[in-house]
């Protein structure tokens, strides 16, 4: 497939009108969001902080013992992430990246997705991007990987046989049965999400539309899966890191 | 999109071919199973969002019913525009009406991509169900 970046498709929604989905929530979820003694999200990033803290694996090592304070070394980071990785050669997203270090700097076993542990240091590792404009760069290695994303995109599947972009570029703010359509931008992930009643990585949101659709959801880690986030990063660029997210 | 419609265009000349019987026309005259529904059993399956899903996109006279889409037209009405063999055609496979269109095809099963395992090979509604529905959207005059 010839590069697509840049390339305008009919559906796709002009960067001046491109919305974060907490615009599109309550006043009260808002709120919750904004104010951090009430983000259920904030619970996670403490217990992350204390996890950066603490020693783990063969390697006795901390997070902090190689990166030292978060709050100047993880600045900005999760705005840029999934990153390509030059010894996998492809694109790796930020839990993936933690789990690397995990395994090969501390001697410590990958985390499980969507455990408690790999959540909070996500969340905590993000929060550090708080406000930072999302920034993906685009380069001849990432390319493909993008081009990838995007044709999942705008791929119909499932037994519905709906596309991520017939809801979330053609339809955004309309309302599916109780639901208004975001425009999905993964601005707030890992997210605090009132219907699950906890945290959750853009990707358990990413298995949760493929399921709605009647698709064969990507596993967790999944090549597919990462693809597709970098694609919704770059579609974001420019927006702001909202992390911990709160949404309906 | 220029993608999804070529796409959708290609699939559903087979689709056309194996859907009941139907001819590319707009409408399916014949029922399903030579029997006719049951507007009750229709009328229970429209508003039943795990079975249905009708009313994920569609609004319609179910003043019973919470949180009703709006991404699709209501469907008060719609047996008073369409006759029962449009209708039947329309939950059939209404991407053969419109190759664009975001409803799902309700008695396809071919040409899909990437369907989960328990789905794979099912239509969404079975032919009965079908009849049934129509039997109800025939129902809704006004
Ligand atoms: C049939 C409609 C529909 C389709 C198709 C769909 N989604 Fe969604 N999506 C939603 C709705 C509705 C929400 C809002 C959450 C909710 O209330 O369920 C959502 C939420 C999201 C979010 C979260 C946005 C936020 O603000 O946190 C992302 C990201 C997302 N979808 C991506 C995708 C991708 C990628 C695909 C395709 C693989 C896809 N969606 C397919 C309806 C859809
Ligand atoms: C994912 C969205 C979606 C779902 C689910 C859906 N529809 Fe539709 N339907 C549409 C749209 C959009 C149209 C408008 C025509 C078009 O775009 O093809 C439509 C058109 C129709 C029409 C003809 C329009 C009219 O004038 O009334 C009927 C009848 C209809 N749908 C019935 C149903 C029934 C019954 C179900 C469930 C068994 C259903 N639809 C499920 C999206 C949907």
């Amino acid at each position: 497939m010839v590069a697509l970046a840049g390339a305008s498709f009919a559906g796709e929604i002009p960067q001046a009108e491109r919305r974060s989905g907490y615009e599109l929530m309550s006043r009260e979820t808002r709120a919750m969001q904004d104010d951090d003694t009430a983000n259920p999200g904030m619970l996670a990033v403490l217990e992350g902080s204390a996890l950066w803290a603490r020693k783990t694996g063969a390697g006795g090592r901390a997070c902090a013992d190689c990166h030292g304070d978060a709050r100047a070394s993880m600045k900005g980071v999760a705005a840029r992430y999934p990153a390509y990785d030059a010894t996998l050669k492809r694109p790796v997203n930020l839990e993936q990246r933690i789990n690397l270090c995990r395994t090969e700097r501390q001697q410590s076993p990958a985390l499980a997705y969507e455990s408690r542990e790999l959540l909070a240091l996500t969340a905590y590792v993000a929060r550090q991007a708080r406000g930072v404009p999302i920034d993906i760069p685009v380069d001849a290695r990432t390319q493909p990987f993008l081009d990838r994303g995007r044709a999942a995109f705008y791929r119909r599947q499932g037994q519905l046989n709906l596309a991520c972009s017939q809801c979330h570029d053609d339809n955004w703010g309309r309302r599916l049965a109780g639901n208004t359509i975001p425009q999905a931008h993964p601005t707030g992930y890992p997210v605090y999400r009132l219907e699950w009643q906890s945290l959750g990585s853009l990707q358990r949101r990413l298995r949760n539309c493929l399921v709605g659709i009647r698709a064969e959801p990507y596993e967790y880690g999944a090549p597919e899966m990462v693809e597709l986030e970098l694609f919704l990063m770059w579609r974001a660029r420019g927006m702001a890191i909202e992390t911990p997210g709160v949404r309906p | 999109m220029r993608f999804a419609v070529a796409f959708v265009a290609a699939c559903c000349a087979a689709g056309a071919a194996s859907g009941g019987g139907a001819n590319a026309q707009d409408s399916i005259p014949a029922s399903l199973t030579g029997a006719k529904g049951d507007p009750a059993r229709g009328r229970a399956i429209v508003t039943n969002r795990q079975l249905g899903l009708c009313l994920l996109c569609h609004s319609g006279p179910f003043p019973e019913e919470r949180f009703q889409g709006n991404l699709a037209p209501d469907l008060a009405g719609a047996g008073k525009r369409w006759s029962e063999g449009q209708l039947r055609l329309r939950i059939v496979d209404s991407s053969r009406v419109n190759p664009a269109t975001i409803m799902p095809s309700y008695h396809r099963t071919d040409g899909f991509t990437r369907v989960a395992p328990a789905w794979r090979g099912k239509p969404v509604l079975t032919a009965d169900q079908i009849e049934d529905v129509v039997a109800f959207l025939t129902t809704l005059r006004d």
